[in-house]
């Protein structure tokens, strides 16, 4: 074949793909609960039920969601510019410093509507010039962007937990955070919108950065499919040569793509600091970062994409807590073993089943596949 | 004497923690010269971990256990092989991956086949690797200044350690006199050039993944049935990202990754005695600045500060066949 990867209609590329190579990865999940001893089927209800079943099983899938879709559209602006972003956890992680800082100087003086923007001006700079380094290094001096995010995650856990027992501390407090936020510092919630189409809500951390994240979401469309510097971005990505031939200056463009995304990784922080916790505890990210990779994968590295695929990770994450309640051996830790197997078949085999489909619908119809393919075929 | 002491004993527990950070940077290694790049050590590690602790307090045999965790792992670097060589996958996502289902499966299976939380049974005698003391170890134990640095240092240790170190002339040897590593390199810097020749590129990056998969396995063994009587969840502990960054550091060279694995391995013997106790000159440390300074220093060194560490030409590039 001369041309491995021949054009399918756009439906098959974006839904058909995505879906069988979802559908594999929960196959493959479904093995290891029979493995356990438990019944899969049984257990994607549960799940499914505790995810979507009850008001309050929405309202929590859709906090999970919001994180994942900040980190997610974080590792799809750096993937556009052909750089993978690792090191999301560790600038959502420093982010919550920046939120610290903001929070605890202003929660006793400022109301939320005024403390929540410093905020997120506070996440997306902490973020941003967490990820300024490893884009200069990496623009610059040539280091491996990939390696260098990933110390900077260890440098910033180190630096974090260094704050969290120390300076960051109240005295006479023995828990490893900072003290709880004032009102001034908490984001109002958005239960009501749920609770409007008559669902009955107990208490569920969802809050006004789900809209921010949707907001977000739409800013990044923009960006990468409407303006200049999401074009330089995306020719970037595609073939760092034409782009230099373009005139496009390689260390600007590496280095504004790593800050918006060391920005929205950031801004993930305000949910569960501000949204949720209301405190910046050790280890409060506890491995969004990465779930942002598999949830921009599986959303093809699109705002709308990414937007569902977030939701599917909150349903996970949401339905995954109600199935460690109601099937002792299977714990939350089952989502990560799904977390690592979308990211297998939807990042690292997403071609696997390509061959077959396009063989299928070369089958089905000659024509729709474009002539590529039928040349394709010849050689 | 008793800063003697200290300094043997600091040693001591030097070696004890570079024996994992070594096997798993020269696993690396074999992939990274062979132009596959590795994230997936620390997930591979932690299988093995899992497998062999499993094993052998199941089969009541250490050996079984460090069998089945090489068997376990070298099918997990298999996995990455599927991705990135057959079916020419990103390398990096294909490792974050590995790292995920390792971290989820080894819970998981765990408390379903012991449940005690994710742990293994603690393993019992014969089912770990005891230590080993070399001849006349405790006949010249009171000799001054050197019975202690024989005693302690040296001997004392399990099979695997002395395995591990074994491992860096053995793999310099391998890499650089044997065909097999000629051609292992020469695929990690122009693969074109090895498929010329009429060698598989794929079977040869295979077979290095082969290797890695076996050092990892060592190095899983190592932490789950000698460090530790049995297996915990997570105890890579980032094991297999400091053994990368020691990779760099050493420049892909395999006596290099051994002083960079005694470097990193120092350190954190360092921050675990020193626990936050002053130093000379320099005052108190934070123990997290010392834990972070292998990151630090791989950074520095990426940076171009330290010499210039230039990984293989191929490294993280699927190789497409001329068509």
């Amino acid at each position: 074949m001369s041309t491995p990867y021949a054009k399918l209609p756009a439906w098959a590329d974006y839904g058909l793909i995505p879906l069988i190579n979802l559908f594999v990865a929960f196959v493959v999940a479904g093995f290891v609960v029979l493995l356990v001893g438990e019944n899969p089927f049984r257990a994607a209800v549960i799940l499914v039920e505790g995810a979507f079943g009850k008001g309050t099983g929405i309202a929590f899938t859709l906090f999970y969601a919001t994180t994942f879709i900040f980190t997610g559209l974080s590792v799809a602006v750096a993937a556009h510019c052909g750089l993978f972003n690792i090191g999301t956890e560790g600038q959502a992680y420093i982010a919550g410093l920046g939120i610290a800082i903001v929070c605890l100087s202003f929660d006793s003086t400022l109301p939320w509507w005024l403390t929540f923007p410093l905020a997120i001006v506070a996440a997306a700079l902490v973020g941003a010039l967490w990820a300024l380094i490893p884009a200069y290094l990496q623009a610059k001096r040539g280091s491996h962007i990939v390696i260098t995010t990933i110390m900077f995650n260890f440098i910033a856990a180190s630096i974090m937990v260094y704050l969290l027992v120390g300076p960051l501390k109240p005295a006479a407090s023995q828990a490893p955070q900072t003290r709880n936020f004032l009102a001034g510092a908490e984001l109002p919630k958005l239960n009501w919108i749920i609770e409007l189409f008559g669902a009955k809500i107990r208490s569920a951390p969802l809050n006004i950065s789900f809209l921010l994240a949707l907001a977000m979401a739409f800013l990044v469309w923009l960006l990468i499919w409407r303006t200049k510097l999401g074009y330089e971005m995306r020719t970037y990505g595609h073939s760092p040569k034409a782009a230099r031939y373009a005139g496009i200056s390689e260390t600007r463009i590496i280095i504004t793509a790593m800050m918006i995304s060391g920005a929205l990784a950031g801004m993930m922080a305000l949910n569960p600091v501000m949204g949720d916790q209301h405190n910046v505890a050790i280890d409060f990210v506890s491995g969004a970062g990465f779930v942002g990779i598999a949830v921009a994968l599986m959303g093809r590295l699109h705002p709308v994409g990414i937007v569902l695929a977030a939701i599917l990770f909150g349903m996970l994450y949401q339905g995954g807590a109600e199935l460690a309640f109601e099937m002792p051996a299977i714990s939350r830790d089952m989502i990560v073993i799904i977390q690592g197997l979308v990211i297998l078949f939807a990042g690292a085999l997403e071609h696997m089943f390509r061959p077959y489909i396009q063989a299928l619908f070369a089958s089905l119809s000659p024509r729709s596949v474009g002539m590529e393919a039928v040349k394709g075929k010849g050689a | 004497m008793d800063v003697f002491n200290a300094v043997v004993q600091t040693l001591d527990s030097t070696i004890r923690l570079s024996v994992p950070l070594l096997l798993a940077c020269l696993a690396g290694l074999y992939s990274e010269r062979a132009g596959i790049f590795d994230i997936g050590l620390e997930g591979k590690m932690l299988v093995g971990a899992f497998a062999g602790a499993a094993a052998a307090s199941v089969f009541h045999s250490a050996f079984l256990g460090l069998g089945m965790a090489i068997l376990i792992s070298v099918a997990f670097a298999m996995i990455h092989g599927f991705a990135s060589i057959t079916h020419r996958g990103n390398q990096i996502v294909s490792g974050v991956a590995i790292n995920f289902i390792a971290a989820g499966s080894t819970i998981i299976l765990g408390q379903a086949w012991f449940q005690q939380g994710g742990r293994t049974p603690a393993l019992q005698p014969g089912e770990r690797f005891e230590a080993i003391t070399l001849p006349g170890a405790d006949a010249i134990h009171d000799v001054p200044i050197l019975g202690p640095i024989y005693a302690e240092l040296l001997s004392g240790h399990s099979i695997l350690v002395y395995l591990a170190f074994a491992m860096v002339p053995f793999t310099w040897w391998v890499l650089f006199r044997t065909r097999f590593g000629l051609r292992l390199r020469a695929v990690g810097e122009n693969p074109a050039a090895v498929d010329t020749a009429g060698i598989s590129v794929a079977w040869l990056r295979y077979r290095a993944l082969i290797c890695t998969g076996i050092l990892t396995g060592i190095a899983g063994a190592y932490l789950s049935m000698v460090q530790n009587g049995g297996f915990v969840k997570d105890m890579t502990a980032g094991k297999g990202y400091i053994a990368l960054a020691a990779l760099i550091f050493a420049k892909w060279k395999p006596v290099n990754a051994m002083f960079a694995c005694l470097l990193f391995g120092f350190l954190d013997a360092l921050s675990i005695r020193l626990q936050g106790s002053p130093l000379p000159i320099i005052g108190k440390v934070p123990v997290q600045f010392m834990q972070a300074l292998p990151y630090i220093l791989t950074v520095i060194l990426l940076a171009g500060f330290i010499g210039k560490a230039i990984p293989p030409r191929a490294g993280g590039v699927p190789y497409v066949k001329e068509r």
